[in-house]
């Protein structure tokens, strides 16, 4: 067994809440660049021009990307091999999130859901374990907006409905959220699965790089289709019109009940932020 | 054709008439923060016939939970909330006087209508744009509800705060507007 010393989890976890926070990743960056030449709307070209601009001052003067600093969610993919030491592995997670957002100065945005009273420390972060092969330890930090989770849906569709089903659903649920979500952002789809795995496959789908592509033929061109109907609504940067709504969709599906098919849509705004750690 | 206007509270209803959805408006001077926590909290000093911390008359309301200042500074990121969290609220408002809101994202029919009834304007700034807009804000204090943290009304005195004009008093709607104009087939 791999000995693993939870303070080593802690400050990995406080170093990447921090990280992503503040640099925006190079991904991203370059979807800005792009969206900057390629947009036709001026006032969305103006919005690309911002979101690059927003990057460098967060960057160079140490200011989070957006003051919405996020629900901490950590995937964690822990190998079999691994031996945890020195304290309780998810007390560990939530304790390196409590001490990123206190030292980074990041805002504390979670609260009792009916007294709406602030828990203070951006505690409890949302954690999702994997046990793999291996005696590594791979940590996954996102820190996900509130704005473009508001906007996201989950369908129980009837198999019959099928594939245009899930089409209009995804395009649908975009066409509603519109401005609120602050486009240009990022689709993530989960077919499949049952209620609660779709919405975690739409959540990982976000995490795919920017750039790829679904290793599958028929997702792959699925998520090309739904791009360019999302594209074709006109909601544009910002919502004040233009053909870039979305940088990318990502797919991700696993088989489903015989009655059931499960359709979540996560959207993900464009401050897209999560560090990966391998320990 | 869309116009730049630098604007600076307290607004009158004839400034408000000017301004016509698609304007770059540069927001100046003191502004007032809440999101719907605060309103929530400004709703109930009004039912109970309470005075409110702050008199809303011609004044700016921008939607923001501002992230921590660092030691030094005035404020951390700074980028406008949902507003439609605010519109069940914001009829109430306009009522008492408030002439403009800060904020991104759609609004609601109520809203949209009490724009015109009040003579009022809705102004977006850019979501996610949170690090660059805190370089418009000059000084920064809680002047009601600190326990509401970063949801707590602050008084904001800006500088050239980027905004576009998305609903005017007059009926103009800029996000039905530009998805319009760019919206293909289906």
């Amino acid at each position: 067994m791999r000995q693993i010393e939870v303070q080593t989890i802690i400050a990995a976890v406080k170093n990447a809440a921090i990280t992503a926070n503040y640099e925006q990743d190079e991904d991203m960056l370059a979807a800005f660049a792009r969206g900057e030449k390629e947009e036709e709307s001026p006032a969305g070209r103006e919005i690309f021009r911002q979101l690059l601009e927003n990057a460098r001052i967060a960057r160079e003067e140490r200011i989070p990307l957006c003051q919405d600093c996020g629900l901490a969610v950590i995937f964690a993919e822990v190998g079999q091999e691994v031996h945890f030491v020195g304290g309780d592995f998810e007390a560990a997670l939530q304790e390196g999130v409590r001490q990123g957002y206190r030292e980074g100065n990041l805002r504390k945005s979670l609260c009792h859901p009916l007294t709406r009273q602030n828990t203070g420390d951006n505690t409890p972060a949302i954690i999702h374990t994997d046990i793999v092969p291996g005696d590594r330890l791979k940590l996954l930090v996102v820190s996900k907006g509130g704005g473009s989770e508001n906007g996201s849906r989950l369908f129980m569709l009837k198999p019959a409905e099928g594939l245009a089903g899930i089409k209009d659903k995804v395009v649908a649920t975009v066409a509603e959220a519109g401005p609120n979500v602050c486009p240009p952002m990022i689709v993530g789809v989960g077919i499949g699965g049952n209620f609660e795995r779709s919405a975690l496959l739409a959540k990982k789908a976000l995490l795919r790089p920017l750039s790829d592509s679904h290793p599958d033929k028929e997702l792959a061109a699925l998520e090309k289709e739904l791009l360019t109907a999302i594209n074709d609504l006109g909601i544009g940067p910002s919502g004040l019109g233009g053909r870039l709504t979305a940088l990318g969709v990502k797919v991700l599906m696993q088989p489903c009940h015989i009655a059931s098919l499960p359709v979540a849509i996560n959207i993900q705004c464009h401050s897209s932020r999560h560090q990966e750690v391998v320990l | 054709m869309s116009k730049q206007v630098r604007l600076i509270p307290p607004l009158t209803d004839e400034m408000v008439k000017t301004l016509v959805m698609g304007d770059q408006v540069l927001v100046s001077g003191v502004i007032y923060t809440a999101r719907d926590a605060a309103h929530k909290r400004l709703m109930e000093l009004l039912d109970a016939g309470k005075q409110l911390p702050v008199d809303f008359k011609g004044q700016i309301l921008y939607y923001v939970g501002p992230s921590p200042a660092r030691p030094g500074r005035v404020i951390g990121a700074a980028g406008p909330t949902t507003s439609t969290r605010m519109d069940v609220y914001t009829p109430t408002m306009l009522k008492l006087g408030l002439k403009a809101m800060i904020g991104k994202g759609k609004r609601s029919l109520e809203v949209l209508a009490a724009l015109q009834e009040f003579t009022a304007v809705y102004l977006g700034a850019t979501g996610g744009a949170g690090a660059l807009i805190s370089k418009c804000i000059k000084a920064a204090e809680v002047v009601a509800f600190p326990d509401l943290g970063p949801e707590a009304i602050h008084r904001l005195e800006v500088e050239n705060l980027p905004t576009i004009v998305i609903n005017d008093c007059h009926g103009g709607d800029l996000y039905e507007l530009g998805r319009r104009e760019y919206a293909r087939g289906r």
